[in-house]
């Protein structure tokens, strides 16, 4: 047996925890055609979808989850799809944006899809199972 | 069935409804159309995300 560097999964739950654990998020959605990305450190209009039906700012993100751990990973997942009711977004638009009210605006992550557009229609993004191997946040 | 359109309500028997389906390695797109002659008058698309982002935490050195 040898001894084995390594940053515990614990603190890392802690680390995650910190930023999601019982705080309101929001979901804003982005144009093809924006730069929103991970340097992004809050919300932000630049780039920002507009149309009927879409207010600057998104939708609520629904959280009932907290930082959970399997071994080593943490993780952490929106515990309801995000629903665009009723919109019409004519640009194409490919990402979405998921940051905290609680915490100023800060910008949890920045996540992709492909290309989309929608007409008097609905919107639903559905989470990925909330686990270590596919929850939407993970620390490895 | 009555949906929403670009025109107001109207029931999707007049309308012609065209289905597909994009995937790639982080999410699954469905999406339905619904087309009035040779307008589009509702698009509506289901977005299933597969996965999201790992992060790894990098050790320093001591010493």
């Amino acid at each position: 047996m040898a001894n084995t560097q390594a940053i515990s999964g614990a603190m890392k739950q802690v680390a995650l925890g910190a930023v999601v654990n019982s705080k309101t998020l929001s979901a804003a959605l982005y144009l093809v055609s924006a730069t929103t990305d991970g340097a992004n450190t809050v919300y932000t209009t630049t780039g920002e979808v507009t149309g009927s039906g879409y207010t600057a700012g998104g939708v609520s993100c629904t959280n009932g989850n907290t930082a959970g751990l399997t071994g080593t990973t943490t993780f952490w997942t929106p515990s309801a799809s995000l629903v665009y009711t009723t919109v019409t977004l004519s640009t194409a638009f490919d990402a979405v944006m998921i940051y905290s009210t609680t915490d100023s605006n800060r910008n949890l992550g920045v996540f992709t899809f492909g290309s989309q557009t929608v007409t008097a229609g609905t919107l639903t993004l559905t989470m990925p199972t909330n686990n270590s191997t596919t929850g939407l946040i993970r620390f490895a | 069935m009555i949906i929403t359109t670009t025109k107001g309500d109207m029931d999707t028997s007049i309308l012609d409804k065209r289905e597909g389906v994009y995937e790639d390695d982080r999410a699954r797109a469905e999406w339905v159309e619904y087309w009035l002659e040779d307008e589009l008058v509702h698009r509506s698309v289901n977005i299933a995300l597969k996965q999201g982002h790992e992060f790894s935490y990098e050790l320093g050195r001591m010493g």
